[in-house]
């Protein structure tokens, strides 16, 4: 298929998850970014109106910028090749995996990436086993501290740190807020950092780690209302260092089979050790996220470096 | 000046940023006032914007149910109102505000036995910005507001930024109760606090539901007086009560103690953004400035266009079809509260807009909030009302906007929240946590 000379992009933003606002917010940044590298867009919630309007309009490119359930679990990006048109980014089956915490884990794992040990325990299996029993056996195998996050979403909703075996029940009962399955791993110490990962078309390329020191814990205030978080672009780490991060992401990238752009954050142990948590396909693009940081960071125009993705992807 | 510059962001080519230095995104972080340190962004905010959608029933929103309104004739007004006094309409206009509608202003407060002078009233946009008015000229860092336990969102917010403290004063079926309003007042200036609003919402009061009975308002008012405390009488849901006429303001008893705030918002609608408020003569004068200072004038177009709505259309009619209407909702509600949530407890409202519901035992009502949305509906949690967060096992719920079918939905689907979320507690053994993240600004949403 030949590009376009003036590709019209239907950006997706808003939806119904509980990162609406985010999602909204990071549409609005793309679509201006775009435009004022000379790109037609629009953006369009997900919506009764969405199919019509894709059909109608017949965009020659779909980014989904949804943050949270159909958004990034595979289902809108199955619409949209339902619909036959082109995607910008990593397609519903690979979005369907990396979604899923707790399989993108297992499957970095088996690439050979280092991942904090886990478990995954659905709400049903505590009400089957008896929630007690059931910590207690995370506790003794885990240890502490613990980190206890959905399974699935983002924007650290329903995310808690528990150093106290008497805290975890109470961070359980805040994760099952947002999804019937929670993920708990060990809380690893070290640098905190997010390595995006973008391809214009000559294979993925880590974008410089963006480090991320906090205030109390990067928790949606801290991501959302500037202050609380200082971000280091590059980050403070050795050469060695900075270089195995941006590997890290550049596999999880492709172990995962995701296309276009992604994020992964890591925590960079006190040891040196980059250890995977988790990896985003919709990374937010707001004024605050991580992924235009480190675009800015490592030199590049946001308007030009989101044409070329969408140059990329209609080649 | 700032002790330590901090270097703006880079924003485009260029040089990647210095390692050395790293960002907070904001090159204005070491200027902000003390006031807005305290400010977060809350994720019950964010959740609120999925509340907006079509597919949530949203028992969450103070908004009137304007579909109620005839927007044929209110938009031939408008287009007379530019079309023959554009030029006044459009232009600046008088601080205080519009002159017939000040005087229109005074029917409206007839009917809940306020006398006053069209002088004494002062135009603002929507009451919010009068309560913001009231709270700059009257609030220093560290003075005391006492309020009702719970209190409007609004009203905290404006508190909160003029860096006021709040005792809440607790309430039941009749309102503020007078002798735990003698009791704080009695304590705080044991302490030493200095005192200087009571706050209070007497009619079908936001969030709890309840009027203040006409037996204590002079009470409260004699309480207040005794100890030098200004009553702010926040009144934007006197006129909607479904099965009897307005009690008597606490202002048509006092014309001295008493700053009395009306609306437009609740009775007619929000997006005109006209209130107004009822201060003694040399209050009003202080209030006039500040306004001026704030606005410059509130929104002529908005005066005139409520001015002839109010001379030529049956605005009584209107409130009384708005009254059928939200009585009918009420019911509704209540019903289904009773039929799908038998395990909870709420009250009963004689008017106004909201429900006020305490959960069973051990739930919290912010932690229950994103199960809500993804079940589809949305309500305020209790935290909201409270200046410490507290008030965890209450939420609010609003009858004014849903049609009665879809509260009959909303609150059926609630329920599957509240018994899912009552299986989680058991089955961790957890409670309702302790005072919550507090809830900095209300947005529109919660008003």
């Amino acid at each position: 298929m030949s590009v376009p000379r003036s590709p019209r992009v239907v950006v997706l933003a808003g939806g119904l998850s509980h990162e609406r606002d985010v999602s909204l917010r990071s549409g609005r940044r793309v679509a201006e970014a775009l435009r004022s590298a000379g790109v037609e867009v629009s953006v369009h919630d997900v919506d009764a109106d969405l199919v019509p309007a894709l059909s109608d309009l017949r965009p020659d490119l779909v980014w989904p910028l949804l943050h949270g359930a159909s958004g990034e679990d595979g289902s809108v990006r199955d619409v949209v090749q339902l619909l036959g048109l082109r995607l910008l980014g990593t397609g519903p089956r690979a979005s369907r995996v990396a979604w899923s915490k707790p399989i993108a884990k297992t499957v970095v794992a088996r690439a050979g990436l280092s991942t904090p040990e886990f478990v995954t325990l659905p709400q049903s299996l505590f009400r089957e086993l008896g929630a007690g029993r059931v910590l207690d056996a995370v506790v003794a195998r885990l240890g502490l501290p613990l980190v206890v996050k959905p399974s699935r979403g983002g924007s650290a909703l329903g995310v808690n740190l528990v150093t106290a075996a008497d805290d975890l029940p109470r961070a359980m009962v805040d994760c099952f807020a947002y999804s019937d399955t929670a993920l708990i791993e060990r809380a690893v110490t070290g640098t905190e950092v997010a390595v995006s990962v973008v391809d214009t078309g000559d294979g993925p390329v880590a974008l410089p780690a963006v480090e991320i020191v906090t205030e109390g814990p990067y928790d949606y205030d801290a991501r959302y209302n500037p202050g609380r978080v200082e971000y280091f672009t590059p980050a403070r780490l050795s050469a060695d260092a900075a270089s195995a991060v941006g590997e890290v992401a550049v596999a999880a990238h492709r172990a995962l089979g995701l296309e276009r752009l992604s994020r992964t954050d890591l925590i960079v142990g006190d040891d040196g050790t980059p250890w995977f948590l988790e990896v985003n396909v919709a990374p937010g693009m707001t004024e605050t996220s991580l992924l235009p940081q480190a675009a800015e960071g490592a030199g590049h125009n946001l308007g030009d470096l989101y044409r070329s993705l969408v140059l990329a992807s209609l080649a | 000046m700032t002790s330590q510059p901090v270097p703006p962001r880079e924003t485009s080519g260029g040089h990647p940023t210095s390692s050395a230095a790293g960002t907070r995104l904001d090159p204005w972080l070491t200027s902000y006032a003390e006031r807005t340190h305290g400010m977060r962004s809350s994720e019950i905010r964010a959740l609120f914007a999925v509340a907006n959608r079509p597919e949530v029933v949203s028992l969450a929103g103070g908004m009137p149910f304007l579909e109620g309104l005839p927007l044929d004739v209110l938009g031939d007004i408008a287009q007379r109102v530019v079309a023959t006094r554009g030029l006044q309409a459009l232009q600046y206009g008088s601080g205080q505000g519009d002159e017939t509608l000040r005087e229109q202003i005074l029917d409206l407060m007839r009917l809940e036995g306020i006398e006053a002078h069209p002088d004494d009233v002062v135009v603002t946009t929507g009451s919010q910005q009068a309560l913001d008015l009231v709270t700059r000229i009257f609030i220093d860092p560290g003075d005391v507001v006492v309020a009702e336990a719970p209190s409007y969102v609004g009203a905290l917010g404006v508190f909160r930024a003029y860096q006021a403290d709040v005792a809440h004063v607790p309430i039941d079926a009749d309102g503020l109760v007078p002798e735990a309003l003698e009791s704080t007042l009695a304590s705080l200036a044991a302490a030493g606090r200095t005192v200087k609003l009571l706050y209070t919402v007497p009619n079908f009061h936001n969030p709890a539901g309840v009027s203040m009975s006409e037996e204590r308002r002079p009470r409260v008012l004699e309480i207040a007086r005794r100890y030098g405390v200004l009553v702010v009488e926040d009144n934007p849901y006197g006129l909607l009560g479904f099965d009897s006429e307005p009690r008597d303001a606490i202002r048509s008893l006092d014309e001295d103690g008493v700053v009395y705030l009306g609306s437009f918002s609740k009775t007619f609608a929000p997006g005109y953004r006209v209130g107004w408020v009822v201060a003694p003569h040399a209050v009003r004068e202080k209030l006039v400035l500040a306004s001026e200072s704030a606005i410059l004038c509130p929104s002529n177009a908005s005066q005139i266009a409520i001015s002839t709505y109010l001379s030529t259309c049956d605005w009584r009619g209107q409130i009384k079809s708005y009254r059928e209407q939200y009585r009918e909702r009420r019911d509704a509600m209540i019903s289904a509260l009773a039929e799908h949530l038998p395990e909870a407890s709420w009250n009963v409202p004689a008017g106004g807009f909201y429900t006020w519901v305490r959960l069973p035992d051990g739930l919290d009502a912010k932690d229950m909030l994103p199960r809500a949305v993804t079940a589809r509906v949305a309500y305020v949690p209790g935290t909201a009302f409270y200046f410490d967060g507290s008030g965890s096992e209450h939420l609010r719920l609003s009858f004014c906007y849903p049609t009665p079918e879809r509260i009959r939905e909303g609150v059926r689907r609630l329920a599957g929240v509240v018994a899912g979320e009552k299986e989680l507690v058991e089955l961790f053994g957890t409670s309702a946590g302790a005072a919550s993240d507090v809830v900095h600004a209300p947005g529109p949403d919660v008003a």
